[in-house]
């Protein structure tokens, strides 16, 4: 470290306003807190509160590492000096031990707690988990489109401020200058400012359905569930997205749509007809997306438990909307009871995927199989879209 | 920061210098308060990277933050000595810390153990620490942060396993064991040896290999970075230097009462004699300096600690008014901590400044225990045994390489902490690459063996 021979110079120690050791320190043990969350981030993720509106980072509590070293087991009583007006037989309690379980904060010599808040990125964590569960990444059905963006095209002697292309306008003066050596003087004429043009581009459409079972028999838990499974969803669609639109479909023995807020309180009573939330997929489709310049995903959480009368018309009107869609998956949430699919409309989902639809089924029994129902689906959804067709 | 506490620099030292102090000359230099509190973290103004460090930042910002510490001054012993002044400290503060800071350099250039461990670490621990640090970056550079960090890990984690009463530089132990006394040559041999001239001297000498470690070896750092089976080089180089480091804090902290008491005392003292302060300086200082050894916060009654500033500011005081100044030269020279607060602290000045033993219960019950002079000496000494550190020492190896360790628990009066100790093995294990033992006793006091891995 170079700076250790400047040190003998007089006054010569700028240099210490220049870097901190504490703080370079500090960022390594950050790293490593931040190693072993993500070692364990499915774990920690899929218990995490995440669906904030708007929100695009998650916080986990995290406590500092401790660097071990051998220490004496705590007694159950300690003896030490100490000094001021006390006398023997005089009972008092520790004032350092009194702060509510809120204060913490206080950093002590050793048994003092500080507590972190890491906070993560949404979008890091999505891209760590791709890498860390190597799930594929979809390839995107591209259409006409017309959106338009600016891009940055060319330079010119007038300008924004902000956009003053620094670097250009250097070489201009020394262009017309000459002598690269003489300390820099600029005029007007040397400054360039980049410019922006519209541009038309393709576009990538998708719309996601997430068709949540509201029906009686579906409790709060299995609401959780259902709903950690479609954040992570969402996530992973857009990252292949950019622009994702979401529609969400509450059915009981009818069927409504909803918005995302609403969505994930409503709760009802009574039968389960599936086929009227089918349905209501196939109108929204219909009437706003176009079939062929739209990526069209289903997502249908429920207990599985559909009435029987509705089998046939639940058949009919799911093909309808697998042949419209990139993919349509089927989470079978039932906390407790884990059947593993065998219900009527696991069968359903079961039939269509072996008859070579675009479609899977997976049994969401804990929060811990959030993240083996995400990996099934995105690497079923590449395989779909592998096949030709 | 103004510069005028530097005219006042050269006029202390001459009338500490006329007050009998003797010390080596000390570079004064004010630094922003961040690097002071660098300083603080890692006890040297350049020391290696480690993330413990960074912890121990973030809990320093933390208490700076809540406005209970700052540091005016941090001096490092040597020839010159190192003084680093808080940039922000105000022209009072300064005089009052160079006085201070004359008073560190006359007990550092004088004091028994710290004249032993600065002739095994030599009076350039700044430059060798500086040093440390730029090898090790070297190889953070040639092996990897990964590698390189979990040496220090190790390295750091027994960084008080240390044994000062060895040499810095301590040869490996000798390979054979010392041979067996020769027989006395009584009647009995004689006459044995006259019938059979052959059987006397058996002819040939059996040399019997030492086993390792010969006895308990309590400096780990040595130990492992010397008998590791398959340590590398540059492995071994990060161990020797961290214990280096820990030879030259191992004096600060075992006279760290005497040390600071002495400062605070000089400091005193030197601003009364000096006539040459300005009258507001000079109250703005003293203010300072009754802060500084304040025994107790300003809001509490009691406290369950002691200002070691404050315990060693009186006792100075009280030998010197006692016995002279000659007295407690002699003492400042030949004592440490163990010595001086047993041998001078008198029931008396117990006493006077309200020192009492508590027990302390897990629930923050705390009850103060009765009188007993003894007592309370062992009780403000209790953390300074040992380094701070319990008695672990390296007693086996076996032959596959299995290193066995032994805590004592009969000098520390109860067994380890299980949890913690697990994850050094862990550490350890890392660098000694074979398995290790720890043998402790768990709170029914039974023998308990941790392994790693």
């Amino acid at each position: 470290m170079p700076e250790s021979s400047d040190k003998a110079g007089s006054g010569a120690n700028k240099w210490y306003d220049l870097f901190s050791r504490g703080a370079r320190d500090w960022l390594r043990h950050d790293e490593k807190v931040r190693e072993s969350v993500r070692k364990h981030l499915p774990q920690i993720i899929s218990g995490a509160d995440v669906i904030n509106e708007g929100a695009r980072t998650v916080r986990v509590p995290v406590r500092m590492l401790e660097h071990y070293h051998f220490r004496l087991r705590r007694p159950e009583e300690q003896q030490g000096a100490g000094q001021g007006k006390a006398k023997p037989g005089d009972v008092f309690s520790d004032p350092s031990k009194q702060r509510g379980p809120g204060e913490k904060g206080a950093g002590g010599q050793d048994e003092g707690e500080v507590q972190l808040l890491l906070e993560f990125k949404i979008d890091d964590i999505v891209d760590w988990l791709w890498e860390e569960m190597q799930l594929p990444n979809l390839k995107a059905r591209v259409g006409p489109s017309e959106d338009t963006d600016w891009v940055r095209e060319g330079w010119d002697r007038r300008g924004a401020r902000s956009r003053l292309d620094r670097r250009r306008s250097f070489k201009e003066m020394v262009k017309r200058r000459g002598n690269p050596g003489a300390t820099p003087t600029f005029i007007d004429e040397d400054l360039r400012y980049r410019q922006l043009a519209r541009r038309r581009q393709p576009a990538v459409h998708a719309v996601v359905f997430f068709m949540l079972d509201v029906s009686g028999s579906m409790s709060d838990r299995d609401r959780k569930l259902a709903k950690t499974f479609f954040f992570w969803v969402v996530q992973g669609l857009r990252r292949e997205y950019r622009s994702l639109e979401t529609v969400f479909v509450a059915h009981t023995t009818e069927a409504w749509e909803f918005t995302e807020p609403e969505f994930f309180q409503v709760s009802g009573t009574g039968g389960t007809v599936s086929s009227t939330g089918f349905n209501k997929v196939r109108e929204i489709i219909d009437a706003r997306y176009n079939p062929g310049r739209c990526n069209i995903y289903l997502f249908y959480a429920s207990d599985g438990d559909n009435s029987v009368s509705d089998s046939a018309e639940a058949r009919e009107s799911l093909s309808s909307i697998t042949g419209d869609a990139c993919f349509t998956g089927y989470v079978e949430v039932s906390s407790g009871l884990s059947r593993q699919l065998a219900t009527e409309t696991g069968r359903l989902f079961a039939e269509l995927s072996s008859a070579g639809c675009a479609a899977g089924s997976y049994a969401l029994n804990d929060f811990d199989d959030v993240w083996g129902a995400v990996r099934h689906f995105f690497s079923a959804e590449a395989k779909a879209l592998e096949a030709p067709g | 920061m103004t510069e005028d506490w530097k005219d006042y620099t050269q006029r202390i030292e001459e009338l500490a210098g006329r007050s009998g102090l003797k010390f080596h000359p000390v570079e004064f230099e004010a630094v922003p308060d961040t690097f002071m509190m660098e300083i603080a973290v890692y006890g040297l103004p350049v020391r290696m990277p480690h993330w413990s460090f960074g912890v121990r930042y973030i809990y320093q910002l933390i208490q700076r933050h809540m406005g209970n510490s700052r540091l005016f001054e941090v001096v490092f012993p040597g020839n010159p000595g190192h003084a680093y002044l808080a940039a922000s400290n105000g022209l009072a503060e300064n005089i009052l810390v160079t006085a201070h800071v004359l008073g560190h350099a006359d007990f550092s250039r004088n004091n028994l153990m710290f004249r032993r461990c600065q002739g095994q670490v030599s009076e350039h621990i700044v430059e060798h620490a500086a040093n440390h640090a730029r090898q090790i970056q070297q190889a953070i550079e040639q092996y990897g942060m990964q590698r390189v960090e979990a040496v220090l890990d190790a390295a750091l984690a027994l960084e008080q396993h240390i044994d000062v009463d060895q040499s810095l530089r301590r040869e490996r132990y000798p390979e054979y064991a010392p041979e067996a006394k020769a027989l006395a040559d009584d009647e009995f041999r004689k006459r044995f040896a006259s019938l059979d001239p052959t059987a006397a001297s058996t002819g040939l000498e059996i040399k019997k290999r030492a086993p390792v470690p010969p006895h308990p070896e309590r400096d780990l750092l040595w130990f492992v970075a010397n008998y590791a089976p398959e340590m590398e080089s540059w492995e071994r180089d990060i161990f020797l230097a961290v214990r280096e480091e820990s030879f030259y804090f191992y004096p600060v902290f075992a006279t760290q009462i005497m040390n600071e008491g002495w400062a605070s005392y000089w400091h005193a003292r030197l601003l009364r004699e000096a006539d040459f302060v300005p009258q507001q300086a000079y109250l703005d200082a003293i203010k300072c300096h009754s802060d500084v050894v304040r025994p107790v916060a300003a809001d509490q009654q009691v406290a369950l600690h002691i200002n070691p500033y404050h315990l060693g500011f009186s006792m100075w005081e009280k030998i010197v008014e006692k016995e002279g100044m000659d007295a407690a030269r002699n003492i400042m020279e030949q004592d440490d901590d163990f010595g001086f607060i047993r041998n001078h602290l008198t029931r008396e000045l117990a006493d006077e400044l309200g020192l009492f033993r508590f027990s302390a219960r897990n629930d923050g019950h705390v009850k103060v225990l009765e009188h007993d002079l003894t007592a309370l000496h062992e009780a403000v000494l209790g953390p300074k045994y040992n380094f701070g550190a319990p008695s672990v020492s390296a007693t086996h190896v076996r032959t596959d390489g299995t290193l066995e360790l032994t805590h004592d628990n009969s000098i520390d009066g109860r067994g380890l902490d299980l949890e913690r100790s697990r994850r050094v093995l862990d550490y350890v294990q890392r660098v000694w690459r074979r398995p290790i033992v720890l043998s402790t006793v768990n709170q029914a006091g039974s023998t308990l063996e941790l392994t790693a891995p």
